[in-house]
């Protein structure tokens, strides 16, 4: 299938589209989150094993900071997509990767998506800092446990970790990785890192 | 015996959110979260035609394995709202069974935590 499901006819599901062992595997989550066009749906590209899938939901306008549509005039909606992919962990395990802006005004998606979650990878674009702070913030706003990854594009000059803490105000013990999140073994090596993180959190 | 895709489309999209699920409110989260994995029952033989095309379309969706409610929202690009209330109502009605993800407890989490990264240093190294 080399062109995307058009409108008309939609492929049936293959047997790899549907959870191996989901009569007995548990299934859990890992948020992958940041600012817009970060990188987190290549993440979740490089690292799923599903073609990532998007679901979409109509959001009413929640309170009047609604500044992307600034100036448009009867707009009391806006429609939020959230990326996700899969990924089979053993036969006891399935883990799902969620990815979403970090608007807050996206809150109950955010309530879905974090609800549970035993952790988040937050993705920073080194030469946008600034527009990491909103998602930092929600994310321990929603109390969970998170790493930060740095999405290292070509050509993107590596800035010094300290300075980088320094920035987004990180305590000493949250984990800094660079990350390229084209690459499969690169995002995995992230994960691990906040995973590992995670486990000593709670041993 | 299943309507034309075509018409099913068509009605996803012509048809409003609230219409598609008959009024019905949203579910309780703990029932279906976006990580509860969802199957047809195994006795499901004979649907009742009364059945709207989206909810049939869930239920050949749903009919050869397990799936997050979230991938079910993201094939049949349905809004995952419509999707939770109609997984409700046809579980509700004996046509899919549900399994909610394990209730969370710290050692619990201790035990996944260490599956999930033995699991991804097996897989990348």
């Amino acid at each position: 299938m080399v062109s995307g499901p058009s409108l008309g006819e939609r492929p049936a599901l293959q047997t790899r589209d549907y959870v191996s062992g989901g009569a007995s595997q548990t299934a859990v989550k890992i948020l992958v989150v940041g600012h817009f066009a970060v990188g987190k749906t290549t993440f979740i590209g490089s690292i799923s094993e599903i073609e990532p899938l998007s679901t979409e939901e109509t959001m009413t306008r929640a309170g009047q900071d609604v500044d992307d549509l600034k100036g448009v005039r009867g707009k009391t909606t806006t429609t939020v997509a959230m990326d996700f992919g899969r990924l089979t962990i053993s036969d006891r395990v399935v883990l799902y990767l969620f990815g979403t802006p970090g608007q807050v005004r996206f809150v109950q998606m955010w309530e879905d998506m974090a609800r549970g979650a035993l952790g988040a990878l937050v993705l920073v674009d080194p030469e946008r800092l600034a527009d990491s702070f909103a998602v930092i913030d929600l994310i321990e706003q929603y109390g969970l446990d998170y790493a930060i990854a740095v999405n290292t594009f070509d050509g993107n000059p590596e800035r010094a970790e300290e300075s980088l803490r320094e920035a987004l105000d990180l305590l000493d013990d949250t984990p800094v990785v660079t990350c390229d999140a084209r690459d499969e073994r690169s995002s995995a090596a992230a994960l691990t890192t906040l995973v590992s993180y995670l486990l000593a959190r709670v041993g | 015996m299943n309507g034309p895709e075509d018409f099913e489309l068509e009605a996803a999209e012509l048809v409003r959110s609230y219409v598609i699920t008959k009024g019905r409110r949203l579910p309780d989260e703990d029932q279906l979260s976006l990580i509860t994995l969802v199957t047809a029952a195994p006795e499901q033989v004979q649907r009742p035609l009364r059945l709207s095309p989206e909810e049939q379309r869930l239920l050949d969706v749903c009919s050869a394995g397990y799936l997050s409610v979230a991938e079910i929202a993201g094939h049949t690009r349905l809004p995952l709202g419509v999707v939770r209330i109609m997984l409700a109502g046809l579980t509700e009605a004996g046509y899919l069974l549900t399994r909610p993800p394990v209730a969370r407890a710290r050692l619990a989490d201790k035990e996944l935590l260490e599956e999930v990264l033995s699991g991804l240093r097996a897989k990348f190294g």
